[in-house]
């Protein structure tokens, strides 16, 4: 009888301490978000997202900086979401398992591993250096989608994966070509999989700061040239801003509103986006169940 | 159809990269000079705004680098270009002009309850090459010192290292710091603190020195008297020992926007850079800058 | 709609074939593009630092703690300080996140309730999406004090605040690979444990947890690989100093830390500018290794779960 309790103790001991610890990494995130919610908030007002900074950056907004993280974001996608849609479509389409692919996933989760850093030193010597792009969105740009590629490889994989084999047996069966029969019965269905991938490798880079660090950003640069002509220049960026006012200000005691004012930003950018694919991967899996 | 959008995305972005020199400055280097460029940069680009001025931080040896290496147009440094860094320039066919723009007196800082209140150059030099560990060696209550620096990458470090450490290598156990206010910060919060940062940075608004730090005055060696660098007189007159100068380098005598940037700095802009908390150029330096054309 | 059908019919099979095998070629090319970059990392990664390496030679790498490059006396390149402060930074990481990522993978995989699992494991994800410069931010002005208060130390610039920081960043990939492993052991293996009179939680730890430790030892490999290369918190919140660090109260700087601060610095093509490509390659290899062997653990597993 006594045995039996103590069996029943020690079950109910042991589940409360993983539960314990999932609380603790639950309250990590919302204490990280609750922080920089409850201190940035009250910095954050209509100037301070459509200004530009002021009186030696103490004063005014961050508008330049949301500028720079939306172009080097789309320069990040416009390279590495086409190139990641293409792998993954060999990859799930066309490959038979063997050596190659083998060498191919090995590649990917390889360089999802590699340091931010290290793209950062790669994306300096490649782009800024020989192809001689100089300090610019595009060296950034680039950098991040080279980073991103993994991510975005994986993503478009899991859509294609998700549907279902039958399809394109039907097309096949009516005398089409593999290409055809992609084109019509697998891509269409495979794209809200894939633009949730994209939203996060998106939210991935616009929160990066180490690759950008030698590959173009700026301290200051309030000017937002027109499109084309921004590729070539330098920027500002979010992550980087936050990194500055909290580390090398004129007086960082004096702009931490402003800091996390710039945190808060970030952060709600990036939580935006991660539920607006959280929610489009799940009304997709929903109707995959019905199907 | 995505690929042909991108194409053209592309050809037209090449096509728009031809025709970017013109009023564009891209500054970069110090970061003890970072904000006053930032600030200098700011006021000048609201009065011309035809011109684009990008101003970046990293250290006076990143803007020194990305001089050399033709990147920029302004490289600002905390301290004089190296001889190995004058030759690699002219190997790349770079010839760089100096222009003073400030002065500083780079002050040494403690905590406000420290009653040490003023050291030679020798001890601190000691103190931060790690020779000296304890307060008690210099008079000061029994503690362990911490001590507070730039990184290998900043002017200050730099300049510290030259003319206070006697060029010999600062004690491995200094924390590096990315910035000048980081120090400020650290020093603020630890009672066995020592670090040293521009004289701008120990202020608060209001002009005083921020509460709970100390600026220690410094003596030559024994023998003179210590001297503080708040007083404006004594760092222009370089009685003040750890009194440096505020640099800017350019490619070729200045030309066109760049030659108006820093007449503006030289001349206007003189008053933000005593807003900031330097000192204005005065005496040989201005001699100096003639030669620059200014 | 007619029309095009018998477009589709009147061109030549071989026509076909051909345009087939050529967009199946275009497919491949880009998958392929992943091995190229991999490749493209390595060989720039050496190429730029092999000559520093040429001209030091190797023990003045690896057997000197001194790292300092710009040294007016006697310019040093040793990166055995850093490497450990790297691995010291790291160890304490994993072992903050390892203990609370596995328990909340087993809580996510086999304790919670479906409800529960909805709601966490986006809290998860969001997590993994957090910035890493604003945890770096938080380290400083948050983790930071707290630390200096509670070990009486002068400031809270040093390798916990770093280990701290980096378990956060670390914990939702502990998290998430090890649900997976756990969640992929076969519900009969846990019946039988059940059938023996074992209650859930002895089923747990005794049967569960062990049948899935190849996972989560993946899961652990690819958590060290992470803290090893994040930058940006390490950078804002341990103080920097390039020094041999004796206890977690150290102010230490990590090799990635190192690149960041000094790359920017080095004047292209010299010694120091080269020798922070070969702390880059060194990076590169330590991740490289640490994946490799997570992936060749989950692979045994996944063949004896087969």
């Amino acid at each position: 009888m006594m045995k039996i309790n103590w069996k029943k103790m020690n079950e109910k001991l042991g589940f409360s301490v993983l539960r314990l610890a999932t609380l603790v990494v639950i309250f990590i995130l919302f204490f990280i978000i609750y922080d920089i919610v409850s201190k940035g908030i009250s910095s954050v007002n209509w100037e301070f997202v459509t200004d530009k900074p002021r009186k030696g950056m103490t004063e005014g907004g961050i508008w330049p900086a949301i500028v720079g993280t939306f172009w080097v974001s789309l320069v990040t996608v416009i390279f590495s979401v086409p190139i990641g849609m293409f792998a993954a479509i060999y990859l799930n389409e066309y490959a038979h398992q063997g050596r190659i692919v083998r060498l191919i996933r090995l590649a990917i989760r390889n360089l999802s591993g590699v340091p931010s850093i290290v793209y950062g030193l790669f994306g300096f010597s490649l782009f800024v250096l020989m192809l001689n792009f100089g300090l610019s969105v595009l060296s950034s740009g680039l950098t991040l989608g080279l980073l991103t590629l993994p991510w975005t490889i994986t993503a478009s994989e899991e859509a294609l994966k998700t549907v279902p084999m039958s399809y394109r047996e039907g097309a096949l069966a009516l005398g089409a070509t593999k290409w055809q029969t992609i084109r019509s019965n697998v891509l269409p269905y495979a794209v809200p999989g894939m633009l949730t991938g994209t939203i996060l490798g998106l939210a991935r880079a616009a929160g990066e700061t180490a690759p950008i660090l030698f590959t173009g950003v700026a301290f200051f640069w309030p000017i937002l040239p027109k499109f084309p002509d921004a590729l070539f220049k330098q920027f500002m960026a979010l992550p980087y801003h936050l990194f500055i006012m909290s580390t090398q200000h004129h007086e960082i005691v004096k702009v931490r509103p402003l800091a996390y004012g710039t945190a808060f930003i970030l952060i709600v950018l990036i939580l935006l986006m991660n539920t607006v694919a959280i929610w489009i991967r799940y009304r997709f899996r929903k109707k995959y169940k019905r199907i | 159809m995505i690929r042909k959008c991108l194409l053209t995305v592309i050809m037209l972005s090449l096509l728009a990269a031809q025709g970017f020199a013109q009023g564009f400055i891209q500054i970069k280097g110090s970061d003890t000079l970072i904000n006053l460029v930032q600030r200098l940069s700011e006021v000048y680009m609201e009065q011309n705004p035809e011109t684009m001025i990008a101003t970046t931080g990293g250290g006076s040896g990143v803007g020194i680098a990305a001089l050399i290496a033709d990147r920029i147009q302004i490289a600002n440094a905390s301290r004089p270009m190296k001889d190995k860094e004058k030759t690699a320039a002219k190997e790349n066919g770079v010839m760089p002009y100096e222009i003073v723009v400030g002065i500083d007196g780079l002050s040494v800082i403690v905590h406000g309850d420290n009653p040490i209140g003023h050291l030679t150059v020798n001890q601190i030099g000691k103190i931060f090459r790690g020779e000296i560990l304890n307060w008690n060696q210099v008079g000061g209550p029994d503690m362990p010192v911490s001590l507070y620096g730039r990184q290998a990458n900043s002017g200050t470090f730099v300049f510290f290292q030259e003319h206070v450490l006697g060029k010999k290598d600062y004690s491995a156990r200094m924390k590096r710091m990315n910035g000048n206010a980081q120090i400020v910060e650290g020093v603020l919060a630890d009672k066995a603190g020592i670090g040293y940062v521009g004289v701008g940075y120990v202020y608060d608004d209001a002009g005083n020195v921020r509460e709970g730090l100390k600026v220690l005055k410094v003596a030559r060696d024994l023998d003179s008297e210590p001297v503080d660098p708040l007083n404006a007189e004594n760092v222009k007159s370089g009685k003040y020992p750890i009194t440096r100068a505020l640099y800017q380098y350019v490619n070729g005598k200045p030309t066109g926007e760049v030659k108006d940037f820093i007449a503006f700095e030289l001349g206007e802009g003189q008053k933000i850079v005593e807003e900031m908390s330097f000192y204005p150029v005065a005496g040989e330096y201005l001699e100096q800058n003639k030669k620059a054309g200014f | 709609m007619e029309l095009k059908k018998n477009k589709l019919h009147q061109t030549p099979v071989w026509w076909r074939r051909l345009k087939e095998q050529v967009i199946e070629k275009f497919f491949l090319v880009h998958g392929m593009l992943a091995v190229l970059i991999l490749m493209g990392i390595f060989s720039l990664l050496f190429i730029e630092g092999f000559p520093a390496f040429k001209a030091l030679g190797l023990k003045s790498f690896f057997f000197s703690t001194k790292w300092n490059p710009t040294s007016f006396v006697q310019e040093s390149y040793g990166i055995l300080s850093i490497l450990i402060s790297t691995l010291m930074v790291t160890f304490g990481a994993l072992l903050i996140a390892v203990p609370i990522g596995i328990a909340t993978a087993a809580y996510i995989a086999d304790v919670a309730p479906p409800r529960v699992r909805e709601v966490i494991k986006p809290v998860i994800e969001v997590l993994a999406g957090i910035p890493s410069v604003v945890v770096g931010f938080l380290g400083i002005i948050v983790v930071g004090p707290l630390l200096s208060r509670l070990f009486g130390t002068s400031n809270g610039l040093n390798a916990i605040n770093g280990s701290i920081l980096l378990a956060v960043m670390a914990l939702p990939t502990i998290i998430s690979i090890s649900e997976d492993a756990i969640l992929s052991i076969p519900q009969e293996y846990k019946n039988a444990s059940l059938a023996l009179g074992a209650n859930k939680w002895q089923t747990l730890i005794r049967v569960t947890i062990p049948s899935a430790m190849s996972g989560i030892i993946a899961a652990v490999m690819l958590g060290m690989g992470r803290a090893i290369g994040e930058t940006m918190t390490v950078l804002m919140a341990t103080g920097n100093a390039p020094a041999m660090p004796h206890s977690f109260l150290d102010s230490i700087r990590t090799m990635t830390a190192t690149i960041a601060i000094e790359l920017g610095e080095t004047v292209q093509g010299g010694i120091h500018y080269r020798s922070l490509f070969v702390i880059g390659f060194i990076l590169f290899l330590m991740t490289f290794f640490v994946n490799l062997i997570s992936d060749l653990v989950l692979e045994k597993y996944q063949k004896v779960n087969r």
